[in-house]
């Protein structure tokens, strides 16, 4: 839900305030939210140049364990020593943390977003001087290379450096300390910060970190999302850095850097020769500057530089900064695209794995009014024979936006309704958000205050912050009691009305405080020994955390659970499902919903997806049924609309569109066993599901900043139209000496060439690897329940060498015993020889009658 | 006699399978109506009903779909196209889509989709055919009535419509003799005019001293008359409560008279003699409207000591207490020839004269009259205009938080029940049913404006019923209304046949 619409709800409560909002409705308001030059830690650390680093290594202090290199660094002109220490990490990782080595008191480090502590690899010293450290990665002429002055860090592979740190000099730590009266204390935003009307006391001062790094031979860079922006990252240089720091951002706009809902400090760098990774481990504040030797020279510069043998190497140089808590890298060294989704997923872990019809098709509104709408909306899917699993209600459900309860007068027999979709096998989403109503009448609010796990503001009370229901607690989830109370509140005694086909939506979880400093929380709010400052991108990771628990409690340990969130961090893909937020019927919206998704694909969170027709205004026919098209092929397909749009159900446009938008859905309905065998892959792999071609193609420089198509797996490339009133599209297919076939004609397309196909309105372009076989079901039925008995087809489509392969994977579809007693069927199919094979690929346990046609 | 048991059991079943309708089940492949049974012969291959194919029988319903119009699966989920014929004896039979079959729910109420999913369904068949013949019945009924009804609106409308189309004949016929009429009367006031003002000039001051003393002494009588309207009680004073009575008298014209105002006008007393009330009445003789107009403006007037001048504006006024009298009007205009200055009138009459008397001022009224006359005419009403009767009507219907108010062919608009004002929802704009019941849906557009959304509008549906009225009222889409409303002028002609729901045997 946005952010201004409240003017509606809330606009006696808080006139006011809604009342500046009301104004400006047409696109974002950029003054609501800061600027690198209006956060005071960004400017300050955004002023200091490139340069010598005043950092100096202090060789003597090194101590070398079987884990892990500690070796102090100095900074020359405060004398500040701070604590370095380096780790080799199992498959290819780097860990490079720096702290203060003595710290008024501590500073944060990020809890349970890790699923362990990283396994460590001894680290050797190969060789030392007075001016460095030369380390031992392992086997392959791997190397990290410590430089004591200026202080510096290099990876090398035998002549070739990888990546270096601080080697623009760009390395600032600062340390905490008390705060004295002097002329340099009290610069402007140093203990103190004024945003708008919001001040933030800063009672632990300046705390910034920041640290460059550099990428020879690397022009494409990718990642950090959110951000509404192409796939490959641009050159902030005279611009504002990209910003991470999860907001609620109302009516965002396109192509820029603003930061959004969510923040995984995840950045992939590659080139065809490698991809590596940099993991920023950082909840707090942060900005990061890109700059590239390239990137202002156009195609002709560049080859006027090959040709004239003057180029220099190209190379990305990266830069976060950090309003608090420590420096704590990950580096992921590939060498390949697989790799580094590995070795990521090794710390922060995979895609959860979903129940099978959360990746159906998912039906929402702001709001379906009440039980009769559900009932009409429910039948309508019935009527025009449109398949649909997920029928969804947004905040008016609730008795007073109280979260937990229901409308008496719209919503009163919430059990008859969930039983009338239980009898269509359909199922049910309902919205509950973390801001909690103050009423002493509300169980969750009374309970909340009572065990006393509400966040703290700066004085020491209950914060409290304007939302939807008005005046509004926030739970502490960074506290796991209060997570084990949150997630108990989902117990079917405790969440009345609800059942085992309901199923839960995190949304306004930034947190989103309607009247706080940029629509969140205030950075001095306290939640027990830290401040919100330190760890406000972890917010709305820890509530969908919290959820995701309950629904998997609720049903002791049995059924898997279904979450979307808005807001996120890396290590999300854990607990569920995104979305990309408050979009608008628009083309452009469209078009971008490919590469935010993908950014979000390879930093591990697969299950994504954007609301299909737009949330603000009303598309067009035509962008409603590309809209469909599109999202049919993406992870996760929810229509959705905001409350003063007109109503825009699947069948409400003629039958025509009726028709269209129909076989959109069915196409996603006959591919659910190919999405359901790559979420289990993403779940046991953390390979994602939506992947750029270079991801496949590593080699392939043409596909680098392709994000108007995508893959599927490995094996259906995906160029949704995305244009107004388009003709044609060209769609590149890649791989020389491969053949890709359409799925729709299954006419045969060599690899490596731009192919232009002619589109009408019912056209979703889509081909099939030539070698790969994909399974299918044919039937389609009003929902994914209806159709679990169903025979598969497999589509063999032949490779240039008549052969192909490909894998078949079942279970029940929503309960955890696939892993918990190994109840699943995992086949690997091979044809070969004009014959069709099929052998085990793991244990299993696990019947049911299949048939094949 | 072990015989004969074996017979009646044998019987028993039979007549079972008659009313489930087992019978003509086993004659036919699954799923394949009556209709089409000659097209499935065991005996025969079988070939596709779009004649794209022939496959031997034994591919029929074998679970794998070999005709691209899916005809050779009636009974199977292996086509996607196909369809599924439930017989539902007992009930109406229907098709259902192919997808149904055996997806773990009970379509046909006879439950025969699911033969193999594992879903025990119930035969509903019975229970559903005897639920729409009483809801058959139901309709019926009401239709007959309804219709009727109809009849009645027809005929009525009939009557009205020619009315009106003959008044509007005559209004355009008089509408050129008034304006000759109007001229001419024109003439002869400035004609008489002229003499009387000469008078006037003359007498003015005598006349002004004459009529201030008149003027006291009538407003002495008005006042004591108002005063024993006042006094309801009849107890010789006149008190705040029935001071409040009269809330035209609120001073401050926020539409209540309190307690203290009403205290106020009495000179803070809480109660008033009427010689007390003497010094009062001029805070109200601006505001105060008198509980009863006189029947006959005329006796008023000739009573009037002031009416120096007779004038015969009885006509005027007869005029005014019923504007739609017009043809009389007319009449006595034409015996009318003495004129008055209006201007005079006006200081003669009480409140309820004037206002007569400013009805008639609107000489502009006979066009307006005219216009209204001609605009109700130009309202479709139907075929037979059997909408008329809603014409400058409202139906309203209270709801948990707000009364809805349909005036259909004028406006719809919603109201806060505890409180608050009135939100258009939109004013008439067309009949827009689908083409083939074009009256069966009314659309009222361009009501207040939404936040960020269209103005609001609603879709009045109607639907046949004894009774005009309101049913029920939905926002499907943020400001764009759905109302429900029965009427009979939407009953059509019960058909003569028996509605009896059709059992395939």
């Amino acid at each position: 839900c946005p952010l201004v619409a409240a003017a509606a709800a809330m606009g006696a409560l808080s006139l006011g305030w809604f009342a500046l909002c009301l104004g400006v409705a047409v696109a974002v308001d950029r003054g609501n939210f800061k600027t690198c030059e209006q956060s005071a830690f960004c400017k300050r650390q955004r002023a200091m140049k490139a340069g010598q680093s005043p950092y100096r290594a202090l060789l003597d202090t090194l101590e070398l364990s079987d884990s892990r290199v500690t070796l102090q660094l100095i900074n020359d002109n405060n004398k500040v020593h701070l604590l370095l220490e380096l780790y080799r990490l199992q498959g290819n990782m780097t860990r490079v943390k720096i702290n203060e080595l003595k710290p008024l008191k501590p500073r944060f480090e990020v809890p349970d977003v890790l699923i362990a502590d990283p396994p460590t690899e001894p680290l050797s010293v190969v060789s030392r001087d007075e001016n460095g450290v030369v380390l031992s990665l392992g086997d392959e002429a791997r190397r990290l290379i410590v430089s004591a002055q200026p202080f510096r860090l290099d990876i090398v592979e035998g002549p070739q450096v990888l990546l270096s740190l601080n080697s623009r000099g760009l390395l600032a730590f600062e340390h905490l300390r008390p705060r004295k009266d002097t002329e340099d204390d009290n610069q402007p935003g140093l203990w103190e910060e004024t945003f708008k009307s919001h001040t933030d006391s800063k009672p632990n001062g300046p705390t910034s970190i920041s640290l460059d790094f550099s990428l020879p031979g690397v022009e494409h860079v990718y990642g950090i999302p959110e951000h509404a922006d192409n796939l490959k990252l641009k050159s902030t240089d005279g611009g504002d850095p990209y910003r991470l720091y999860n907001l609620d951002v109302f009516q965002y706009e396109l192509y820029n850097p603003m930061a959004l809902y969510g923040a995984v400090p995840v950045l992939l760098s590659h080139n065809a020769q490698r991809t590596m990774g940099i993991f920023w481990f950082n909840a707090a504040e942060t900005w990061v500057d890109i700059s590239s030797n390239t990137a202002g020279k156009t195609v002709f510069g560049k080859m006027l530089d090959y040709v004239q043998g003057a180029s220099e190497t190209p190379q990305t140089d990266i830069r976060w900064i950090s309003e608090s808590g420590i420096i704590d890298v990950f580096i992921m060294l590939g060498p390949k695209p697989a790799d580094v989704f590995t070795q990521y997923a090794s710390l922060t872990g995979t895609q959860s794995f979903p129940p099978l019809s959360a990746l159906a098709y998912h039906q929402c509104r702001w709001n379906y009014n009440d039980q009769e709408d559900v009932r009409a909306v429910n039948q309508g899917f019935d009527e025009h024979d449109i398949p649909c699993d997920f029928i969804w209600l947004d905040i008016e459900h609730t008795d007073g936006k109280r979260y937990f309860t229901w409308d008496p007068s719209k919503f009163p027999k919430p059990l008859e309704m969930l039983q009338d979709l239980t009898d269509k096998r359909r199922k049910m989403v309902a919205i509950v958000d973390p801001h909690i109503k103050v009423d002493s009448g509300y169980k969750i609010h009374s309970e909340l205050r009572s065990k006393n796990l509400y966040v703290k503001n700066k004085d020491g009370a209950d914060y409290e912050g304007w939302c939807w229901p008005g005046n509004a607690g926030y739970p502490d989830f960074i506290r796991p009691d209060t997570r084990a109370w949150w997630a108990s509140m989902f117990a079917y005694d405790q969440y009345e009305g609800s059942t085992e086909n309901l199923y839960t939506w995190n949304d306004m979880n930034e947190p989103s405080v309607f009247n706080g400093p940029e629509v969140t929380m205030h950075k001095d709010a306290v939640h027990g020994a830290w401040e919100h400052r330190d760890l406000h991108n972890l917010y709305g990771f820890y509530v969908q955390m919290a959820t995701a628990e309950g629904l998997i409690q609720r049903s002791e340990g049995k059924e898997r659970p279904f979450v979307l969130t808005r807001a996120f961090f890396a290590g999300s893909q854990r607990y569920g499902a995104v979305w990309t937020g408050d979009n608008a019927a628009e083309w452009d919206h469209l078009k971008i919903s490919i590469p935010m998704c993908l950014n979000l694909n390879l930093v591990g969170i697969s299950f994504c997806g954007a609301d299909v027709g737009g949330f603000f205004k009303s598309p067009s026919t035509e962008l409603l049924v590309r809209w469909y098209q599109a999202g049919a092929y993406q992870p996760f397909f929810r229509a959705h609309a905001h409350m003063d749009t007109p109503r825009r159900e699947p069948w409400l446009f003629g039958p025509e569109n009726t028709a269209l938008i129909r076989e959109a859905i069915l196409q996603r309905y006959a591919l659910l066993p190919y999405w359901y065998q790559l979420f289990y892959h993403a779940y046991l792999t953390g390979q994602p599901i939506m992947r750029p071609l270079w991801v496949e193609y590593p080699g392939d420089a043409s596909t680098f900043a392709m994000d108007d198509q995508y893959l599927l797996g490995r094996d259906l490339l995906v160029h949704p139209v995305t244009e107004e009133g388009a003709r044609g599209i060209t769609a590149y297919l890649p791989g020389q000496g491969e053949v890709w076939y359409d799925v729709h004609t299954f006419q045969k397309h060599n690899g490596a060439q731009n192919l232009y196909i002619p589109v009408t309105i019912s056209s979703i372009p889509v081909f099939q690897h030539g070698g790969s076989i994909i399974p299918k079901k044919l039937r389609i039925r009003r929902s994914s329940s209806c159709m679990e008995n169903d025979p598969y087809t497999f589509i063999v489509a032949l490779s240039p060498q008549r052969t192909a392969e490909g894998e078949l994977y079942i279970d029940d579809g929503h309960t955890f015993s696939y892993r918990t007693e190994k109840k699943f069927i995992h086949r690997r199919l091979t044809f070969a020889n004009n014959t069709l094979t099929s052998r085990s690929d793991a244990l299993f346990h696990f019947t049911l009658e299949i048939s094949s046609e | 006699m072990q015989h004969n048991v074996n017979w009646l059991q044998a019987l028993l079943v039979l007549s079972l399978s008659v009313t489930l309708g087992w019978t003509v089940e086993v004659q036919r492949p699954r799923g394949v109506p009556l209709t089409k049974r000659q097209f499935y012969d065991e005996a025969k291959p079988f070939t596709c009903l779009d004649g794209s194919r022939t496959i031997p029988f034994d591919r029929v319903n074998d679970d794998y779909c070999d005709c691209k119009d899916g005809s050779d699966e009636p009974g199977t989920a292996a086509c996607p196209n196909g369809s599924f014929h439930c017989t539902n004896a007992g009930y109406r039979p229907t098709f259902i889509p192919s997808s149904r079959i055996n997806d773990g729910i009970c379509d046909c109420c006879d439950g025969t989709d699911e033969y193999n999913s594992g879903a025990s369904c119930q035969n509903t068949c019975k229970e559903l055919g005897r639920k729409e013949r009483e809801a058959l019945q139901k309709l019926a009924e009401i239709t007959k009535e309804g219709f009727l009804l109809k009849q009645q609106l027809i005929e009525e409308a009939k009557k009205g419509q020619q009315e009106k189309q003959s008044r509007l004949s005559e209004l355009q016929d008089s509408r050129k003799g008034h304006e000759d009429k109007v001229e001419a009367l024109r003439t002869v006031k400035e004609t008489a005019e002229q003499p009387e003002k000469e008078a006037k000039e003359r007498h003015l001051k005598a006349w002004e001293e004459h009529k201030a003393a008149l003027r006291l002494e009538k407003e002495k009588a008005k006042m004591a008359e108002v005063f024993l309207e006042l006094d309801d009680n009849a107890d010789g004073f006149v008190d705040v409560s029935e001071l409040q009575t009269h809330q035209e008298l609120d001073p401050d014209g926020d539409g209540t008279l309190t307690d203290t105002e009403a205290q106020g006008l009495l000179g803070g007393a809480h109660k008033v003699d009427s010689t007390e009330f003497m010094n009062m009445w001029s805070n109200m003789k601006e505001k105060y409207v008198s509980e009863v107009c006189p029947p006959t403006p005329s006796s008023d007037l000739d009573k009037d000591p002031d009416s120096v001048y007779p004038e015969d504006d009885l006509d005027e006024d007869a005029a005014g207490e019923d504007d739609e009298d017009d043809d009389d009007d007319d009449d006595r205009d034409d015996d009318d020839d003495k004129v008055i200055s209006p201007l005079q009138v006006l200081e003669k009459l009480s409140v309820c004269e004037r206002e007569r008397w400013c009805l008639l001022c609107n000489a502009a009224l006979l066009p307006f009259s005219f216009r209204a006359l001609e605009k109700e005419i130009s309202f479709d009403f139907g075929p037979s205009s059997e909408f008329a009767y809603l014409y400058s009507q409202c139906y309203e219907l209270t709801t948990n938080e707000y009364i809805y108010r349909l005036c259909p062919f004028n406006r719809v608009s919603q109201k806060p029940k505890y409180g608050g004002s009135e939100t258009s929802l939109g004013s008439w704009g067309s009949w827009s049913g689908p083409e083939d019941n074009k009256y069966s849906v009314m659309k009222y557009e361009h009501g207040m404006g939404c936040w960020q959304g269209p103005n609001r509008s609603t879709t009045v549906k109607l639907t046949c019923g004894k009774e005009t009225a309101v049913v029920s009222t939905s926002e499907p889409s943020r400001c764009e209304y759905l109302m429900e409303f029965t009427t009979p002028a939407v009953c059509l002609e019960p058909p003569n046949i028996d509605t009896q729901v059709h059992d395939e045997f």
